[in-house]
């Protein structure tokens, strides 16, 4: 265990790499600490800690434009869009319940590092579509600015979009500048409850294909339901189809009802309101509601949103699955046994014929060392990946090893 | 013609030129190469057409499998490769070299899959943007981004450009709408990036490959979402007595939490050129003019205009008028996206720049435009995607008198030096391609265009796609990858440690 360098501005981080450059130490980023069992372990001498890295540089809420270094906390940044009514569209999850993390303070670098997006990703986007720009040094210890501040701009390569989700694997970021967006007047989220999973895909289908634009889409059966703190979603011991609706109060009145009409063939629908609607978003958002102390393996599914119940019926073939479906169908959270591979070759056989890939997001160390954590690659893909890489950080002092072995 | 420092002529390959031409007429059907000088004529240039070159060869593959093999080919041989999709670039980013082979993509056409289950496209590069719109339409789904060439512009190529459109900045760019790729990389080697599903799973390579301008691979097949279409759109005219005070009001809407579906700016000049044009009813005495246009539920539309119209009140507007029908906001549009044509209907040429600046940052750079026009001796309109910040000045100038196109090209030139002086960038949605390659520099450091040439080394290391587009200096990658460290003489940092 090496030791914590811990720079106070961009100007220092530089000066830390430039050292473990010349001599070949390799460091592990973190900032929060939040995310740092996500992964495959890493064999780093050093710890690159960018938690002093904070403060926000620039706000402009009527260009709908916010900077901050990488260290500073999300919430912090909540705070301050809330006050001007506004928020980060890509709702960046807290997994540090889920993740049973000792460190409970997210940065916005790290949300951006790894590209995490909560349920309103269907509509809005994900962190990568709200990175307008960011300062960062390289592994060859040179500064560099990327993109900008302004909303459109196809100047040279778009690599914010290579850099949100390379998670420290390219770049030490200093400082993000993001798009951030109005923050809705009003919420409601549209319950059905005791749906199967196929019925719950077609509904959420519908819905997000009708007129009500819908910001959310969830599912998740009666065991899950069960764990919710919010007693109108655990009372009924039924599974829970969710739909949100966010905007004006009017509007959100109205595409209320056009979303009753598109879903009445399905069963009897329940309205959330405004007071309950963000808590059932949170707990599917930070992905609370399975067994924190249970030493399963837990994945994250991205695939064909219409494909999830085959998807999930072809990997657990047993019936003592846990799943909670988010983005409606298109992302599944798959609790599987913490012994063997996880279900990671089942896992990945399956996705191969239905399209889509999956992440281990939380797993003993050992089995994060055994399996690969990141789908596995094509071999061009691959072979990008590690050219890329090296075009980075030629001597792999970033996190090396976080994503592939050898990247 | 202008003189453009293009990549030095491989003589190699030209002295090879008859025998690449029967060995690409092999691999390929019939009718699928082109190679006789004046049918090659139309390929000479794209929408920046003050740019001409007649290609090497010209080659039509009709699957993903003669690209492969067409790039394969090259590959070995060393030879380059323009891609081009319907050629309409405002950057040259098509333009062809005399050295290379012209890759055109437009029989590549086909919608391949229509999904509403899961709403999303798969179409072939070479299908218009607007066919992917006009084929779902039957069922109220659109695709959102909407380049002012989407009756023509491909999209591939709108992928290459990263292309935008009016609706923007509420419906998001290409990159925020397309899913999956298939990608045709310089070694012939088919790869897929993303899917109908959501997110990477390694590096965004996806988002990466978006407005890359052809110099990664080459992109054969296109996933795009596609969207429920609104249930109503109304627009609204705002004019204004300074431009000042109407860019004031664009801030106070989005201030206020309002996200219009399209909010543009023109200015006195480009007014009266697009009425007299159009005659779309819009007012001549203001200095400035709004188009605010909001969708959704009907009546989220009712709340929203009422609200617009105080805002637009309280910032002083001098006209405010909304659509009361389909065909009148069509008309209140129809002047804004004929603003092209009519700005050429008062000049013999126009140049059409295209920058981004942060917006509170417009008044100054509308006056610095103006002082410009006035140095440079050559008239201006402005018009101007309101919302995102995003400039398009029309240079007025007639290229029959000598060195016209010079002094507007310069032109053009230092207002883009502005818009980076102000926080912005060089290009919003046109691209880099030829035409503003060699201001690069302006915009990035000798390290950041290195890093980003480093990217291109890891797509195509002996840079043979689409070379001379985008960066000023071609380096070598061997070069790029070296490193200038000398061991020991960097001191140990005195950061602390804990």
């Amino acid at each position: 265990m090496g030791g914590v360098l811990k720079p106070c501005n961009e100007v220092e981080t530089a000066r830390v790499l430039s050292w473990a450059m010349a001599e070949r130490k390799s460091l592990e980023l973190v900032a929060g600490g939040t995310k740092r069992s996500i992964g495959r372990p890493m064999q780093t001498e050093n710890t690159l800690n960018l938690s002093e890295l904070t403060g926000i540089s620039l706000y402009e809420p009527g260009e709908l434009v916010l900077s901050a270094k990488a260290g500073t906390a999300v919430s912090d940044i909540k705070t301050v869009l809330e006050g001007q009514n506004q928020q980060l569209a890509f709702d960046p999850p807290d997994l540090s319940q889920f993740l049973r993390s000792s460190a409970k303070i997210g940065t916005i670098g790290g949300a951006v590092a790894t590209n995490l997006s909560g349920p309103r990703r269907i509509s809005a986007g994900a962190a990568r579509d709200h990175l307008l720009g960011m300062r960062a040094v390289t592994g060859r210890a040179e500064t560099v600015n990327i993109g900008g501040r302004v909303m459109k701009n196809v100047t040279g390569y778009d690599l914010c979009k290579l850099l949100a989700g390379s998670w420290g694997t390219l770049v030490a970021m200093t400082e993000v500048t993001l798009k951030v967006v109005p923050r809705p007047e009003a919420e409601m989220t549209t319950v059905v409850f005791g749906l199967s999973i196929d019925e719950a895909v077609r509904a959420m289908s519908v819905a997000l294909g009708s007129s009500a634009s819908v910001s959310g889409a969830a599912h998740f059966s009666a065991k899950l339901a069960a764990r919710s703190e919010i007693s109108e979603v655990s009372l009924f011991k039924k599974s829970v189809t969710a739909l949100r609706i966010e905007g004006f109060l009017p509007s959100v009145r109205a595409r209320k009802d056009i979303l009753a009409n598109a879903l009445k063939s399905f069963g009897e629908v329940e309205t959330l309101d405004e007071n309950i609607s963000p808590r059932v978003w949170r707990e599917v958002r930070d992905v609370t509601l399975f067994d924190s102390a249970s030493e399963d393996a837990i994945w994250r599914i991205s695939t064909v949103p219409g494909r999830a119940p085959d998807v999930v019926r072809n990997i657990s073939r047993c019936e003592n699955f846990e799943a909670l479906y988010d983005w409606g169908g298109g992302r599944i959270w798959l609790m599987q046994p913490g012994y063997g591979d996880g279900g990671a070759e089942v896992i990945r056989t399956v996705l191969d014929r239905f399209g889509g890939h999956a992440m281990l997001m939380r797993a003993s160390p050992e089995m994060r060392s055994a399996v690969n954590v990141f789908e596995p690659q094509s071999d061009p893909v691959a072979a990008l990946t590690r050219r890329i890489k090296a075009a980075y950080d030629p001597y792999a002092i970033l996190s090396p090893g976080r994503m592939y072995a050898g990247v | 013609m202008i003189m453009l420092k293009m990549p030095d002529l491989d003589k190699r390959v030209v002295a090879r030129r008859h025998d690449i031409v029967s060995n690409l007429e092999s691999m390929l059907p019939t009718n699928c190469v082109v190679s006789h000088e004046t049918e090659m004529r139309v390929f000479q240039s794209d929408g920046l057409s003050a740019y001409r070159q007649i290609p090497m060869v010209v080659v039509l593959p009709c699957t993903t499998e003669q690209v492969s093999k067409v790039l394969r080919y090259c590959h070995l041989n060393n030879i380059r490769v323009v891609p081009r999709g319907a050629g309409t670039s405002l950057s040259g980013g098509a333009l062809p070299l005399a050295d290379a082979v012209l890759l055109v993509l437009s029989k590549l056409n086909r919608i391949l899959d229509i999904d509403y289950e899961n709403r999303c496209v798969v179409a072939q590069p070479g299908v218009t943007n607007l066919a992917i719109s006009n084929a779902v339409e039957e069922k109220e789904f659109y695709y959102a981004p909407d380049p002012s060439s989407q009756i023509a512009c491909t999209i591939g190529g709108n992928v290459a450009e990263n292309s935008g459109g009016i609706h923007c900045l509420k419906y998001g760019l290409t990159t925020n709408n397309v899913l999956g790729l298939e990608v045709v990389l310089i070694t012939g080697e088919v790869i897929r990036l993303g899917g109908k599903h959501l997110d990477a799973d390694g590096y965004d390579m996806l988002g990466l490959m978006i407005g890359s301008e052809g110099l990664l691979g080459v992109v054969t097949e296109v996933t795009v979402r596609i969207l429920r279409s609104p249930e109503t759109a109304r627009a609204i005219l705002i004019g204004f007595d300074t431009t000042g005070a109407a860019a004031d009001c664009v801030g106070k809407i989005i201030s206020e939490g309002i996200i219009p579906a399209g909010m543009e700016m023109m200015d006195k000049p480009a007014i009266r050129a697009a009425e007299e044009f159009v005659n779309a009813g819009y007012p001549l005495d203001v200095a400035a003019l709004l188009i605010v246009e909001l969708d959704g539920p009907q009546v989220e539309v009712d709340v929203l205009l009422k609200r617009v119209r105080k805002i637009a009140e309280g910032c002083g507007s001098m006209h405010l008028r909304v659509s009361q029908s389909e065909d009148e906001r069509t008309l209140f549009w129809a002047g804004r996206k004929a603003a092209f044509p009519a700005v050429g209907r008062i000049s013999p040429d126009y140049y059409c720049v295209d920058g981004t600046i942060p917006r509170s940052q417009l008044p100054f750079v509308l006056e610095e435009i103006t002082r410009m026009s006035k140095e440079h001796g050559l008239g201006i309109a402005n018009v101007f995607h309101a919302g995102d910040g995003n400039l398009h000045p029309l240079i007025l100038y007639d290229g029959n008198k000598p060195h016209e196109l010079e002094k507007a090209e310069q032109f053009g030139a230092d207002i883009l030096k502005l818009c980076v002086k102000v926080g912005g960038v060089l290009t919003g949605e046109h691209g880099v391609g030829v035409e503003k390659r060699d201001l690069m520099p302006v915009m990035f450091s000798e390290n950041e265009l290195k890093q980003q040439q480093r990217v291109k080394c890891a797509f195509d290391a002996h840079s043979l796609l689409n070379p001379g587009k985008v960066f000023p200096k071609l380096h070598r990658c061997a070069e790029l990858g070296r490193m200038h460290i000398h061991g020991g003489q960097i001191p140990f940092p005195d950061i602390p440690r804990f």
